[in-house]
Parts: structure tokens; C-alpha cells; sequence
């Protein structure tokens, strides 16, 4: 069944965080390299993308707890594989096999979940494209704000190889998420459309996610949210969302906002609660799936799933307590004003 | 749960940070015209001298003015057009109250467009597209535009040329739009057609009837697509009177007049200089119309009439300003005058005077100005002047300054040119660097103790509100200041100074740290922050004092017994607070808790609120609150000390009271007629019961708990611990008590303020701020009033005039988180989300727990004939357990926020 099919059935659960359940492992410095990498000149430890090529039965491991716990899509661990990105570690050559190896492991997870359960519905794997640790809306020298330290079409060149690795990876959806400046988003966007207009393919369906950074109900570039969807419209996604920087308490207003404005699906994939004085997430489970479950009921959800501090175990809550309502409608576009 | 389907109206969606949203009902949209090289002469010229930043202003005087998008055009054959698009709209993404609204980027060039739309975050108007060069290019380059979410300007011009009538202006859009549409897939709402004004009363016959053949135009092409948008340069159509702008705003006002009512949607303006068609000179207007409509002009007579009445409207000259006797004096005697007394009316020109008299601008600032200021100074110590005069004072330094900063800049470069000896370097003014501290958004006492320092010369950097300590200090280094200041009003911001203190001494700095501010006090300072910091830590108590403070710190011979003397003081302080802490006496919290407030509450009936749950309240009309207004707190502002209205009587300071009274009144109708500002407020009640020092509070379903502190001092008989908790029914009483809370807040300041700023005009300024906060407690009391009548309704009958409300003579109370009764900042978390405090009002808060707006106020309220303030005093260790195990807080974020309070 196609994703789309699906959405007009029942709410789809994404997963969990990808980095929490990494640091389960207590993975060291060599673990990180593998063999491969072994003799490479920087520290690579913490470069969790990585893993997808030196430790992949971890990441499938993780993605298939994801699927056991009850999620429809599950993310690939490609949060920073840009060759931007990866030249923090001086890794930007591998943006394009990080991408590959990402989809594979996400694959391979779902065939092992499939051989486990015949009969189990549909599952999918959805491409993440994340923020950038650059922007192109904000300047990072105070004293000039003008100036940029990346530029749009330098975005959408390290975008388009990264789209390009998840395409033939094989993945189902591309999710662009976690956007603080929306027009590192809009060149994601371009580099989707441009992509598949020159391979002459049919677009994969886009799934885009914002993130509100703070009270102001702003994204950290400064849109409201009402702007910030204005602005990723023309991508015609197949939804639209908001994930991180805030537990579902403080995400309520913003969701419900969306989902009043959205002619798309709406996604939320909140934080575990905000972090405590140890800069922890604590909220446990059947709490998230509380506040999830709320939203569902009240219809301003098609997908949910959880972000920073959350595990198999919320999102196991947040499926069991979704399975029976019914999804949010898609608003009618009038045709006249 | 009922299935209710949203429908989405396919109207015209633009954004910048905020959206904008073309609605029937929008009328009409105005597109600022002036950041347009081929348009502004000012804004091409700045472009072309690389004055980036001035240019900005350009951008933002048209936002103010009501621009509600921004078109911008860097198409001048001298210019790198690429180049100067990409600069001028990265620089307007940082200026938040710029790139608050949606960008036309305008050029005749695609490839100046696309970098154009490379820069800009929200959804952008392209301007302009067209089939000038066929189909194939057309349809490319809305492809484009469409990959990057913009809107489109489709220009009424094909490979033939531009349409001048009215059938090939429909003709050549309705082709445009079915390719769009049915071509490329644009959304029709995201098409906007330019059907091209052009120019009439130019004398030539051929030209008369364009406004028409636009106006008809734009009335066939809505009712065909009326998804489409019509727009068009307005400024184009009056081009022949250009020179005569009383002429041009008229034709412009009665062109749009028709145009819109024909459909036109938005156009391109000069937002600042709109006329209202109702309000042209009658006259004037109806020669206006016959040139438009191209009525009674067969033979040009329509425009001769138009020409001939035009000299009359350019003949009017400038009215003559009156003089008085003072006027008569020296120029030097002069500028002493107007410093003197606040008169900025000859200021620019007896500076110009001077300038030419004196052999370098610059001593013309250390000579009559220094001189004048002197003056200011001295009567100011004197207690001779007061705090609102120098303000004034310093409004007309500033602008004396400001003519001959373009003459000393000019010196400059003429030396260094010039300059063969390498100590042509003079040390200036000393600099003193202020801030309010990270998490406080306060800065009224900051922006006085820069006025008043400014005054006396020295160079004051002035960093903001939330400064964070990082900024704090790099900046200082890098402007190598000499003293810092820093500000802050509520308690949190105490650790905040703490922290700078010890991030100077880990830093190795030396230079001296003035402590002011509403909440530090001298003892403070003394126990806290001075042993963190061995190079002078000073608590200054108010503006006045700051300059002998400064003046002490930075004379070398005054400085090192200066802050000898001090540090003496401030151990002794030390050393007093010590022992008293040790010698206080107070109970063990389980002791206290049983001392509680005694209640008859079996004989007690509770007045039911009139509703549960919390709703918002906005005041757009501001009138009803200036009764509620407490004025002491304004006089207090501004270092005015004594009771309302008693002081406006006052033999010593009376008289600058009154006058000051009167500005505030003056500018406080502005504020109300004006509709400046908005007062927006979030109200509510719920059933409490209280266990302990908790409070429970129903909400819907959920129960959230209020988490309350008792005083542990030891009391006189008779004399109960206080808590707040007391006032709300115990839950063993099993009897339904409620418990309220409120918050308001004052928008709209910022625009004003800023206004202000530009104009130099500190005093306004400052007026407005302490406006703004009496306005936000005007709004808390005339809530409460409300409250106690009607929202609530347990004091039905109660009479109090103003006097009475500020003696706090009625029942019931209304504490603030973070004020002495109930001293957790963190509890206003909990007041925010029951009231849905952010989405009612807008107020946000901060790190520190300060909020946003700074006149803002909240509160809860309890209803009960027994409850009263009083302060909290210190709390012991064990009630700190007790708290931190209430809260489900760790102890260290407990004791963090309870500091002030905790023993």
C-alpha cells in the first residue's frame, strides 16, 4: 500500500530519537572508526552517522526496535550526511555512500521485521535531510550580517548528492526536518524538485518538518509559523510538521495552529519533554503518548512520532494509543475566493 | 467528536518573518517604492557609495510608513547588479522589523532576480516576467520561479511590445495566464498581472486616455481570472508633474481611487506619502479627475487646468519662524541657552554658526558645548535642574553633535591624509559601557544613566537588554572602555551579575563594574558580587549618583582611595550581614506550618467566579485605563520623589514636575488617540484547595499544582507564619474555594521608541517607557477591579475612587511570582500555562523569568476577606527540602532559584 493510501486510513508513527538509543551502546572512539577508518586523522567519535558504514547492525538493530515498537516509518540515520556537514570530520567525500549505506541499513531492517511478521501492514523508510550546521538566512559574525558563511547554490549542490544516495538507496519518502532557517529549506526543496526534473523520474513524495526553537513561536531565522509554511508551500508536500526544540506541552499551540492552515497531512514528532537541569529528557512514555493522543483526538495530526529523549518505548505508547482514532481529513481548497 | 472539514480559500499567500495574506478585505496592498535605484535618487546614490547601512534606513522609513510589501530594484547601468541584490537583501534579513514583511524583487534582469530569491527566507513577489522574448523564455523562467516559491509579476508585454490599450492589455494577459496555469502549473492566486500605467497629461492627445485604458483593463481581467492579482507603478501615471509632489500625491490618490474600485489589488508607492482621496483640496480633486478619467478633454483643456493650478499649489512658501530676545546674544551664549533649557528649534542653525566661526568642528564641541553642558551639569548637582530638564539637555546636545559629525569625519580623513607625524592620535572621551543583563528586558534606569552620563561627557556604549556575559565583555575589550554598567530589575539577574563579576576576574580585566538597578541593593553588592571581583565593584543608587561615581573612578589621584574607602564599607557590610544572618532567630518549617493563618472556614461561603477557565482580554482604546493610572511610580522614573499629585505643588521641585506632568499628559493623548499602544490581558479562575503549603487547582480534568513558601521567623503571640496557601480553603474542609490569576501586558512600544531614537529625542523616549509600565499596572488594576465585580463577583457593591484603589483599600490580593510574598520566579511557568498566558497576550519569558514586553505584569488572585501581603523574610534548609521534594525539582535548581530567600 502506498504511503498516501495509507495516511487516508490511519495515523502513521515515525520513530524515535536515533541518538539516544546510540549512546546506549556506549560506543568508543575505535568502535566509531571500524576497521575502515581506523589510521583517520581526526576524531571521528560522535559522528553517529558514520555508523551506518562501521557499525551498521547497530543502526539496524535500532531501526528495527523502532518497527517491534509500532512505528509505520522509520528515519534514516542521515541527520548530517552532507559533504558539509561531514567536513567537521574532514569525511565530505563520503556524503554520497553515507546515503547509501543509511537507506541500506533501513531496508534491511524492515525485511527483517517482514520475515518476522507475514502479515504485519506496510512499512517505509523516509530519507532524513537535516538542517546544516550553516545557515543562509544568518550571518555567524556579529559585527557583519551580511555576511554568509554558505552559499544557496553550494547548498544545493551538497543537498542534491545527499538526494540523489537516499533515491538510490532505495528510500520511500524524503523528509527534510528539523528546519531552523527556512531557506536552507527552500534550496533542499529546490534541489528535490531539480533532481527528479532532470532524471526524468516522478518526485518522491517530501515530507517537511519545522522546528519552533523557543516561546516566541518562531522558527530560530525568525518566520512565525504561519510564514514558515507560507514559505515551503510551493513544495506541495506530502506533509507538513514540526519536530524537536520543544516537548509535545509546549508544541501543543503550534501543532494545532498547522494543522487549522495545512492543506497537506500533518506530522509532530516532539521532544521528550524540554531537558532538565542535566540537560536530560524525562518525560517518560505514557506521558508523550498522553499529549499525542490528545492532538489525534482533537485532529490536528496524520503522522506523530517523537524526537530528542524519546525511545522505543514512547513511541510503542504513542502507537498503542493512536491505533483507533481517526486521522485529520485534508482541508478542501475552495476554488474561488 | 463531530467531523468538522476545514476549507482553505485559495487567496494570495505571501510571507516575510510574518505572513501575509491577501484577503478580499484587504483592500489595498502598498508596495514601498523607495529602495529602487532607478526610482530614489537618495537610495541610488547611498547604493552607488556603498552605504549599505543608510540604505537599510531607506528601507525601513518605508515600512514604518505602511508598507506592507518592499519592492527592491538594483538595476543601474553602474552597478554589479547580482552583487548589490545579494548584499542590500542578506543585510535586510537581519534587521527582524525590515524582513518582518514580504519582498518584490524587481529587475529587468532574470539573472538579478534569481539571486535575488537565493537570499530571501519567506515567499517573495518576482517582478517582473513577461513574453517580451517569446514563450520558451517565459515559460522557463516561471519555472524558476515556481522551484523557489515565489509569486510572479507577469508584465503585459509580448513579442509584438507593450500593451497601451485596453484590449491588448487583456489580450496579452489572458494568454500569459492560461500558459501559467495549464503550462507550468502555477497556482492562479500566485499570479499578478502588471497591465503598465503609463503617463497621462503629457500633452499629448495619444496619451490621455492610458489611466482609462488601465483602469478598464484591470476591470475585465478580474472578472475573467479572478484568482489573478492586478498591480502597477502608480507613481508612473503623474510623471509629468514630477517636481510638484502636492500635485502628484492628489493624482495618485484619485487614480487609485478608480483603479482599485475597477480591482486593483496592490501597487507600487510611496507609502509614506498616500493622500486619502476624501481629503483633497475639492478643487483640486476634481481637476484630478478629469485628467484621470480623460473627461472635458478633447483639446487638453482637462490638463491645462491640471498645469495651471499646479503653479499655484509650487508658489507656497515656508511660514517664518518667530524670534525672542534671547536670540540677540553671541552664538556661544546662545547654544548655553538652548542646552539650558531643552530648545531644539535653533539648534542646527547656531551650530552651523558656530562651526563656521570656530577654525575645526571639533571645538566648537569642546568649546560652547562642553562650556553649556558644564553649565548642565553643575545645576544639575546643584539640585538646581532635574533629571526630565537634562534629558531634554542631552536631546539638544545629541543633535548639535549630529550637524558636525559629517565636518569632524571629514577633518579626520583631511589629517590622515595630510598627517606626516604618527601622534596625530588624540585620546578621546572616556568610554562607559552599559547593558542590562542576560534574561532582564528592563532598561528605563539604564537609558537615564546614559542620558545623564552623556551629559557629562562621557562616551556612552549603550549594548541593549539580555546582554549575555560573553557579549558583555568582548565588547568592552574591543571599544578598550573604562568603566562597565550594568542594569537589572528583577532577582535573577543578581546571579546574572555575580557570574560577570567572576567571569572579569577569571579574564584578568581591571576595569571598574557599576552595579545599578531596581533590585540590587548596596548590601548586596557588598556580600555577593564585590568579593568576586578585586577591581572596584560599585552599587550606584541612582543616576544622579553614577556621575560622581564615574568621575571618581576614572580620576586618577580620586580613584585608588575612592575605592579604598568603598571596599572598607563594603566588608564592614559583609561582616554586619554576617553576623546578623547568624544571631536571626527562626522556626523549624514544621513549627511554622502550624503557626498558619487562622480561617473560619465552616462559617466561610464562597463566591462562586462568574466563569471557570481563562479568556483573553484586549484593550484597543486605552482611554478607560488612564484613571486607573498610579503617576508616583512615574515621578519616582525620573527621580522625583514624593506623593501625587502633592508634588506637582512642590516648592522645590514643583515646577519641573508640572511640566514634566504635562509632556507625559501631552504625549499619553497621542499614546490614546493615536492608538500606539495595545493592552492585551489573559484572566482566570479555577476551583483551589489547599494541602500544606500546595494549592491544587483544577483545570478541565487535569490538576496542577500552585507550590507556595511560609515565613519561619520567629513571631510575636498572636502572629501567624504567613503563606499564600492559607488564603485558599484546606482540602479537609471539603468545601469548593477558587483561586485567580491574571497577566497583561502594554504592545506596540518598539516602533515608537525607535522613531524617538532616530529623532535623538531621549526625553520622549523615556516618557513613553515609564508610560508603557503605568500603563500595564493601570490595566493589572482595572482587571482586578473587574475581577472583584463582575468576573468574580465577591465585592459586587464596592465603591473606590483612584486613591482608595492605590491604597489597596478592598478585599482580596493579587501577588506576583517572584515579589515578596511568594518570591519563585519558577511559579509564573505554572500561572503562564493556565492562563495560556502566550497565546492570550504575547508575553514571553525570558531565561531569567523577565517578561516580554517589559511592561508587563501577573499575578494571582485571592479572593478570601483575610488575605493580605506580606514579605516571605528567609525561609530555612528544611523548608528548602520540603520545597524541592514539592516541586519534583533537584535541590541545586531550588536553591538557584530561592537564593535571595534562603538563609
Amino acid at each position: 500500500m502506498s504511503i498516501q493510501a495509507a495516511l487516508k486510513e490511519r495515523i502513521l508513527v515515525i520513530d524515535g530519537a536515533m541518538g539516544t538509543m546510540i549512546q546506549r551502546h556506549k560506543l568508543t572512539e575505535q568502535d566509531y572508526r571500524g576497521s575502515r577508518f581506523a589510521d583517520w586523522p581526526s576524531d571521528v567519535k560522535g559522528n553517529n552517522d558514520l555508523l551506518c558504514i562501521t557499525q551498521p547492525a547497530i543502526i539496524t538493530g535500532i531501526h528495527l526496535q523502532y518497527l517491534e515498537a509500532g512505528a509505520d516509518i522509520i528515519e534514516t540515520n542521515t541527520f548530517s550526511s552532507t559533504s558539509i556537514a561531514m567536513a567537521d570530520y574532514d569525511m565530505q567525500a563520503l556524503a554520497y555512500e553515507l546515503n547509501i549505506a543509511a537507506a541500506k541499513c533501513a531496508k534491511d531492517a524492515i525485511t527483517q521485521y517482514k520475515s518476522k511478521h507475514p502479515n504485519a501492514k506496510d512499512k517505509y523508510v523516509a530519507g532524513s535531510i537535516g538542517p546544516l550546521n550553516k545557515t543562509l538566512s544568518l550571518s555567524p559574525d556579529v559585527n557583519n550580517p551580511g555576511f554568509r558563511a554558505v552559499t544557496f547554490d553550494e547548498v544545493v549542490i551538497s543537498y542534491t548528492e545527499q538526494i540523489k544516495g537516499l533515491v538510490d538507496g532505495g528510500v520511500d519518502v524524503i523528509l527534510i526536518e528539523t528546519i531552523f532557517d527556512t531557506l536552507n529549506a527552500k534550496a533542499a526543496i529546490f534541489a528535490v524538485k531539480e533532481f527528479f526534473r532532470k532524471a526524468g523520474k516522478p518526485e518522491l513524495p517530501m515530507m517537511i518538518s519545522g522546528t519552533i526553537t523557543d516561546a516566541s513561536g518562531r522558527t530560530l531565522s525568525g518566520q512565525t509559523l504561519e510564514a514558515f509554511y507560507t514559505s515551503i508551500e510551493h513544495a506541495k508536500p506530502l506533509s507538513v510538521g514540526l519536530n524537536c526544540a520543544l516537548g509535545a506541552q509546549e508544541m501543543r499551540s503550534h501543532i494545532e495552529e498547522l494543522s487549522q492552515i495545512a492543506v497537506c497531512y500533518t506530522s509532530a514528532y516532539p521532544n521528550a519533554g524540554l531537558p532538565n537541569a542535566m540537560g536530560e529528557y524525562d518525560e517518560e512514555p505514557h506521558q508523550t503518548a498522553h499529549f499525542i493522543e490528545e492532538w489525534a483526538k482533537n485532529k490536528f495530526v496524520n503522522i506523530v512520532g517523537g524526537c530528542c529523549g524519546t525511545t522505543p518505548d514512547h513511541i510503542k505508547h504513542m502507537a498503542d494509543n493512536v491505533k483507533n482514532i481517526t486521522p485529520r481529513a485534508l482541508p478542501i481548497v475552495d476554488t474561488t475566493i | 467528536m463531530s467531523e468538522e472539514i476545514i476549507h482553505i480559500k485559495p487567496y494570495l499567500r505571501l510571507a516575510g518573518l510574518e505572513p501575509l495574506v491577501i484577503r478580499p478585505e484587504t483592500n489595498f496592498v502598498n508596495v514601498g517604492e523607495r529602495t529602487n535605484v532607478t526610482g530614489s535618487k537618495k537610495f541610488a546614490r547611498l547604493i552607488r557609495e556603498n552605504l549599505y547601512e543608510e540604505a537599510l534606513s531607506v528601507a525601513r522609513q518605508q515600512v514604518e510608513s505602511g508598507a506592507q510589501v518592499i519592492d527592491v530594484n538594483m538595476d543601474d547601468a553602474l552597478l554589479e547588479g547580482v552583487k548589490a541584490m545579494t548584499t542590500f537583501l542578506n543585510l535586510m534579513q537581519s534587521e527582524p522589523d525590515i524582513a518582518r514583511i514580504p519582498i518584490m524583487i524587481d529587475s529587468s534582469k532574470f539573472e538579478i532576480i534569481e539571486a535575488g530569491l537565493k537570499c530571501v527566507q519567506g515567499k517573495c513577489i518576482v517582478n517582473s516576467i513577461s513574453m517580451k522574448e517569446g514563450e520558451a523564455k517565459f515559460i522557463e523562467q516561471a519555472y524558476i520561479c515556481k522551484a523557489y516559491g515565489a509569486a510572479v509579476i507577469v508584465m503585459a508585454f509580448d513579442e509584438v511590445g507593450q500593451a497601451d490599450t485596453k484590449e491588448r492589455k487583456i489580450e496579452i494577459c489572458s494568454r500569459a495566464y492560461k500558459i501559467l496555469v495549464e503550462q507550468v502549473g502555477f497556482d492562479p492566486q500566485d499570479i499578478i498581472f502588471d497591465p503598465n500605467i503609463f503617463a497621462v497629461a503629457t500633452g499629448i492627445e495619444e496619451h490621455n486616455n492610458y489611466a482609462v485604458d488601465f483602469i478598464e483593463a484591470t476591470r475585465v481581467i478580474k472578472q475573467r481570472m479572478p484568482l489573478a492579482k492586478v498591480s502597477g507603478g502608480v507613481s508612473n501615471v503623474s510623471f509629468s508633474f514630477r517636481g510638484n509632489d502636492a500635485v502628484r500625491e492628489a493624482i495618485h490618490a484619485v487614480f487609485l481611487f478608480h483603479a482599485v474600485n475597477a480591482g486593483m489589488d496592490m501597487g507600487i508607492v510611496n507609502a509614506g506619502q498616500l493622500e486619502v482621496y476624501d481629503e483633497i483640496e475639492p478643487v483640486l480633486r476634481n481637476l484630478c479627475e478629469d485628467v484621470i478619467l480623460n473627461r472635458n478633454n478633447d483639446n487638453n483643456e482637462a490638463t491645462e487646468a491640471l498645469i495651471q493650478y499646479a503653479e499655484t499649489v509650487k508658489a507656497k512658501g515656508k511660514v517664518e519662524v518667530k524670534s525672542a530676545a534671547w536670540r540677540e546674544g553671541t552664538v556661544e551664549e546662545r547654544l548655553a541657552h538652548s542646552l539650558i533649557n531643552g530648545i531644539t528649534d535653533f539648534i542646527d542653525a547656531d551650530t552651523e554658526e558656530a562651526r563656521l566661526k570656530y577654525s575645526a568642528p571639533l571645538e566648537v564641541i569642546e568649546g560652547p558645548l562642553m562650556a553649556g553642558m558644564n553649565q548642565v551639569g553643575d545645576l544639575f548637582g546643584a539640585g538646581k535642574m532635574f533629571l526630565p530638564q537634562v534629558v531634554k539637555s542631552a536631546r539638544v546636545m545629541k543633535k548639535s553633535v549630529a550637524v558636525l559629525t559629517p565636518f569632524i569625519e571629514a577633518e579626520k580623513e583631511r589629517l590622515k591624509l595630510a598627517s606626516t607625524s604618527p601622534n596625530g592620535a588624540t585620546k578621546g572621551p572616556a568610554k562607559i559601557l552599559l547593558a542590562t543583563v542576560k534574561g532582564d528586558v528592563h532598561d528605563i534606569g539604564k537609558n537615564i544613566v546614559g542620558v545623564v552620563l552623556g551629559c557629562n561627557g562621557y562616551e556612552i556604549i549603550d549594548i541593549g537588554v539580555m546582554v549575555p556575559a560573553d557579549k558583555i565583555l568582548a565588547e568592552a575589550v574591543k571599544h578598550q572602555v573604562d568603566i562597565i554598567g550594568l542594569s537589572g530589575l528583577i532577582t535573577p539577574s543578581l546571579d546574572e551579575m555575580v557570574h560577570i563579576a567572576k567571569e572579569m576576574k577569571r579574564r584578568g580585566m581591571n576595569i571598574p563594574l557599576m552595579i545599578g538597578g531596581a533590585t540590587t541593593s548596596r548590601m548586596h553588592t557588598a556580600v555577593k558580587i564585590a568579593p568576586e571581583y578585586g577591581d572596584g565593584v560599585i552599587h550606584v543608587l541612582d543616576a544622579s549618583r553614577s556621575v560622581t561615581v564615574a568621575g571618581s573612578l576614572l580620576n586618577k589621584d580620586q580613584k585608588k582611595p575612592f575605592l579604598a574607602e568603598l571596599e572598607k564599607s563594603y566588608i564592614q557590610l559583609k561582616a554586619d550581614f554576617d553576623t546578623k544572618r547568624t544571631t536571626k532567630q527562626s522556626l523549624p518549617y514544621a513549627t511554622a506550618l502550624k503557626n498558619k493563618v487562622q480561617i473560619d472556614w465552616s462559617n466561610f461561603s464562597v463566591t462562586k467566579p462568574s466563569f471557570t477557565g481563562n479568556k483573553a482580554i484586549e484593550i484597543t482604546d486605552l482611554s478607560v485605563l488612564v484613571d486607573y493610572i498610579d503617576w508616583k511610580p512615574f515621578f519616582i522614573a525620573w527621580e522625583l520623589h514624593g506623593n501625587f499629585p502633592a508634588i506637582l505643588t512642590d516648592g522645590v521641585v514643583g515646577e519641573v514636575a508640572s511640566k514634566l506632568y504635562a509632556d507625559a499628559r501631552t504625549l499619553l493623548d497621542t499614546i490614546v488617540q493615536e492608538k500606539w499602544l495595545t493592552a492585551k490581558g489573559a484572566v482566570g479562575f479555577w476551583p483551589a484547595t489547599a494541602i500544606g503549603d500546595d494549592v491544587i487547582v483544577k483545570n478541565n480534568e487535569e490538576s496542577t499544582t500552585l507550590h507556595f513558601l511560609r515565613q519561619q521567623a520567629v513571631k510575636a503571640a498572636g502572629q501567624p507564619n504567613y503563606s499564600l496557601a492559607d488564603f485558599i480553603c484546606p482540602a479537609a474542609e471539603n468545601k469548593e474555594d477558587y483561586i485567580g490569576a491574571f497577566a497583561v501586558t502594554i504592545h506596540g512600544i518598539e516602533k515608537h521608541i525607535k522613531a524617538f531614537e532616530e529623532n535623538l529625542d531621549d526625553y520622549n523616549k523615556i516618557i513613553l517607557q515609564a508610560l508603557a509600565d503605568r500603563f500595564a499596572e493601570a490595566f493589572a488594576e482595572y482587571l482586578h477591579t473587574k475581577t472583584r465585580k463582575e468576573f468574580w463577583g465577591y465585592a459586587k457593591d464596592e465603591v473606590l475612587d483612584n486613591e482608595a484603589l492605590i491604597k489597596e483599600s478592598y478585599v482580596g490580593i493579587r501577588p506576583a511570582p517572584g515579589y515578596p510574598a511568594c518570591p519563585d520566579h519558577t511559579e509564573k511557568y505554572t500561572l503562564f500555562n493556565l492562563l495560556e498566558t502566550e497565546k492570550h497576550t504575547g508575553i514571553t519569558l525570558t531565561e531569567s523569568l523577565a517578561m516580554y514586553p517589559a511592561s508587563s505584569v501577573c499575578g494571582w488572585y485571592f479572593a478570601n476577606p483575610q488575605s493580605q501581603y506580606f514579605g516571605l523574610g528567609k525561609i530555612g534548609q528544611d523548608q528548602v527540602a520540603d520545597y524541592t521534594i514539592r516541586k519534583k525539582q533537584t535541590l541545586e535548581y531550588i536553591t538557584r532559584w530561592l537564593q535571595p530567600v534562603i538563609d
